[in-house]
């Protein structure tokens, strides 16, 4: 289901398709890659035995840093929520969020983050993907870079997933030139992926007879005209082979009924149990999205419903990584299209703003209970460390031990990782 | 003078430095007291306008209600705190301070015999205390959802809330009893494609001869994010419990922030949103308005002054605004 604005624009559009038929249709997928990209061959020893992954969490719509990372309160456009102590001291947020409150030592804020764009589409490329949007132009989200990336190159189970609010489900298109092989598993509401499940009126053995007389017609195929597409092709099959024999993985039900309770009985608490059991079975990127922020009206009454519910899986998620010992190899982002307007609107809303905002880290090399940048009193500007979404896609990267500054080799093109005019962020990186 | 709603013009404007979020009236009727977004209570002279600052909360002030002999207010704050304060001293000082709610305290009232002081808020609960010491008297099972509004019946035998989820809620005040519910869910929207819970009983009201009983608030909400939405009155017979009309308005976007039945038996709903701010008035046997007044600005709040011929009401635009239902002069 897609998530309606409030603003009325469109949702970035991501085309998709049958899961098993978008696997099936291999692209010109580049195929160096893999664990080649890391920085240093050693470090790529080192993640093969410990396999980095992200966890994104997309706030869609614009969650307002004053309702959460950067809270205001007595000032002008405080609005009525308090500050809280956090577990690093002198750290204080939105009393919205209690039980994150405990776990900030495991995670960092950027306070500081213009990035000087208001659109919904726009803003949410441009977070995801690292760069502004350009006519012409196709960037992979960075799900798909770190599943290229990151993912091991026989990884029997596809290493770009997006779990989202609402029904629906398929494959996204926001891989650009690293090709479907890394585009988005769409898995709407946490439910298992589309047509993973042998159809009842096919028996196994009609299924494997099926498969075996595939895979016969592809060597046959692939002896004389063996391509890049081919592979791809076949691999796709074969991953989604894989995918059904594991189709487990997706059953959040198997789950402990404790562990449900823990993290919230809502849709989101689901999701948030599902990403911790994907990333424990070795998928190498979950993004969860938490719908909406997009508070043009009431926006004090809707933050304390929806940053209510995120505080709770939230925080059980980020606990539960770091007591399992998966923090220094998960990369933990919080991320919008942008942040709200400091002035609070007639209808108690706040709008549209990406001049000064926050989003949050923690895990892999990031430093732990670091608070960097500033705004202003009344948050209507940034006053210290100014950072925009290029420095934090590079900064994404190398907090998983990639070289952001290297480039995929794609077709005959070296293709940089990340925009070549920004660079990490050294002073959150440890 | 006999209040005449089609009369009805901004007589007074009383201006201050930031938006405000509440307004009511003293029994006294010699205030007006107004919560503003600068975390602050501002007492109005309405004669004159002399204001006095009461900065005591740590948040926004959302609710008032007075004794009945007028001495003392007391306020409810999104910092789930009650404060007592003596009406008419030249700067009041807190009498009391009570944390009352974990959450904002986003209603209050007064008992008809002047002893009980009830506080609704976003912990789901409703409390009884004793207005007199502070002390709690009674705490009523938790609600589905956040208390919006609450009003005590006149015959001072009940107690109701009114929820989020458009549930109200009619409680025994002498015991921790349930008597009955009514179902205002025509109030409340879920939007799946926005996953948000909007709308809610943002006001209640009986009406002079006790024979109805309206639940104010909004319907139409196709985008709660964006204020679209239309204001909406549902109207029982408070004995029989069955909906006698749905009062609504003639297209205009917004919310009713309060209900208050006038003397004469006619409904006064304070309305503010996407539509701006906007004064209705309905007869119980009627759906759509007999008068509306369009305001400069959009409310937030409304009241109805003791003389029953002046309205306040509390606006984004840093202003009180007190409207005459008499001929302009």
């Amino acid at each position: 289901m897609r998530c309606t604005y409030a603003c009325g624009t469109a949702e970035h559009g991501i085309a998709r398709r049958q899961f098993l038929g978008g696997l099936a249709t291999g692209g010109a997928a580049g195929l160096v890659g893999g664990l080649g990209a890391l920085a240093q061959p050693a470090a790529a020893k080192e993640l093969a035995s410990s396999q980095k992954r992200v966890l994104l969490f997309f706030m869609s719509g614009g969650l307002s840093q004053l309702e959460s990372w950067d809270p205001k309160p007595k000032t002008d456009t405080g609005g009525p929520f308090r500050a809280i102590p956090t577990s690093v001291p002198g750290t204080h947020i939105s009393e919205l969020l209690p039980l994150t409150a405990q776990q900030m030592h495991h995670l960092a804020i950027v306070r500081s983050v213009n990035t000087k764009e208001n659109d919904h589409g726009k803003g949410r490329f441009m977070m995801e993907c690292g760069r502004r949007q350009m006519a012409g132009a196709k960037y992979p989200h960075i799900g798909a870079v770190a599943a290229k990336a990151l993912s091991p190159e026989n990884a029997s189970l596809p290493g770009h997933i997006h779990i989202t609010p609402g029904g629906g489900g398929g494959r996204g298109d926001n891989a650009a030139y690293l090709g479907p092989k890394y585009a988005s598993i769409v898995l709407g509401n946490g439910n298992p992926p589309q047509n993973s499940e042998r159809a009842a009126e096919l028996t196994a053995d009609a299924d494997a007879r099926r498969n075996d007389f595939r895979r016969n017609l592809n060597r046959r195929f692939t002896a004389r005209r063996r391509t890049a597409e081919t592979d791809v092709y076949t691999y796709n099959y074969e991953q989604a082979q894989q995918l059904m024999r594991q189709r487990e993985i997706f059953d959040v039900s198997k789950e402990p009924a404790a562990d449900h309770e823990r993290y919230g009985k809502h849709a989101l608490g689901k999701q948030c149990l599902l990403a911790r059991r994907l990333l424990e079975n070795g998928i190498t990127f979950v993004q969860v999205s938490h719908s909406n922020y997009d508070t043009h009206n009431e926006n004090f009454n809707f933050h304390l419903e929806q940053v209510g519910e995120f505080d709770r899986s939230f925080s059980a998620i980020v606990s539960d990584l770091a007591d399992r010992g998966m923090l220094d190899s998960t990369l933990i982002v919080v991320m919008s299209e942008f942040g709200r307007t400091p002035r609070i609107n007639p209808r108690y809303g706040r709008d549209h703003w990406g001049n000064a905002w926050s989003v949050v880290l923690g895990g892999g090399r990031v430093h732990r209970g670091a608070l960097y940048g500033a705004t202003n009193k009344n948050g209507t500007a940034v006053s210290d460390k100014e950072v925009d979404h290029g420095q934090l896609f590079h900064t994404y990267l190398q907090a998983v031990g990639l070289d952001s500054t290297s480039s995929f080799h794609v077709g005959g093109r070296d293709l940089p990782m990340a925009d070549p005019a920004a660079s990490a962020i050294d002073e959150l990186l440890v | 003078m006999p209040a005449d709603p089609k009369q009805t013009h901004v007589a007074t404007e009383f201006k201050h430095d930031s938006p405000f979020i509440c307004c009511r009236f003293d029994p006294q009727a010699k205030y007006v007291f107004a919560g503003a977004e600068d975390y602050a209570i501002h007492r109005f002279e309405l004669e004159g306008g002399a204001k006095v600052t009461l900065p005591e909360h740590d948040c926004w002030v959302r609710a008032f209600a007075f004794s009945k002999d007028g001495q003392t207010m007391v306020s409810g704050g999104s910092d789930g705190q009650l404060v007592w304060w003596p009406v008419a001293e030249p700067q009041p000082k807190p009498l009391r301070n009570v944390a009352a709610h974990a959450g904002w305290v986003r209603a209050l009232d007064v008992s008809p015999d002047g002893k009980i002081l009830a506080s609704g808020g976003n912990d789901n609960r409703l409390k009884l205390w004793n207005l007199e010491d502070g002390s709690l008297i009674r705490e009523y099972a938790p609600h589905d959802s956040n208390v919006y509004s609450m009003f005590f019946h006149p015959g001072g035998e009940f107690v109701l809330s009114g929820t989020l989820l458009g549930n109200v809620k009619q409680w025994e005040v002498a015991s921790d009893k349930l008597v009955r519910e009514f179902d205002a869910k025509t109030l409340h929207t879920y939007n799946g494609g926005q996953a948000v819970d909007y709308g809610g009983v943002r006001s209640m009201a009986l009406s002079p001869d006790g024979q109805y009983f309206a639940c104010g608030g909004l319907h139409k909400a196709t985008n709660p994010l964006g204020a679209v939405n239309e204001p909406l009155v549902e109207l029982f017979e408070w004995e029989s419990q069955k909906k006698k009309v749905s009062h609504i308005s003639d297209g205009e976007k917004g919310i009713i922030w309060r209900v208050v039945y006038h003397p004469d038996g006619f409904l006064v709903g304070g309305c503010g949103g996407s539509g701006g701010g906007l004064l209705y008035f309905w007869k119980p046997d009627q759906d759509k308005p007999f008068h509306k007044v369009k305001l400069p600005n959009t409310a937030r709040d409304m009241d109805l002054h003791p003389d029953g011929l002046r309205i306040a009401t509390a606006h984004h635009d840093q202003r009180i605004r007190i409207s005459s239902m008499t001929p302009k002069s």
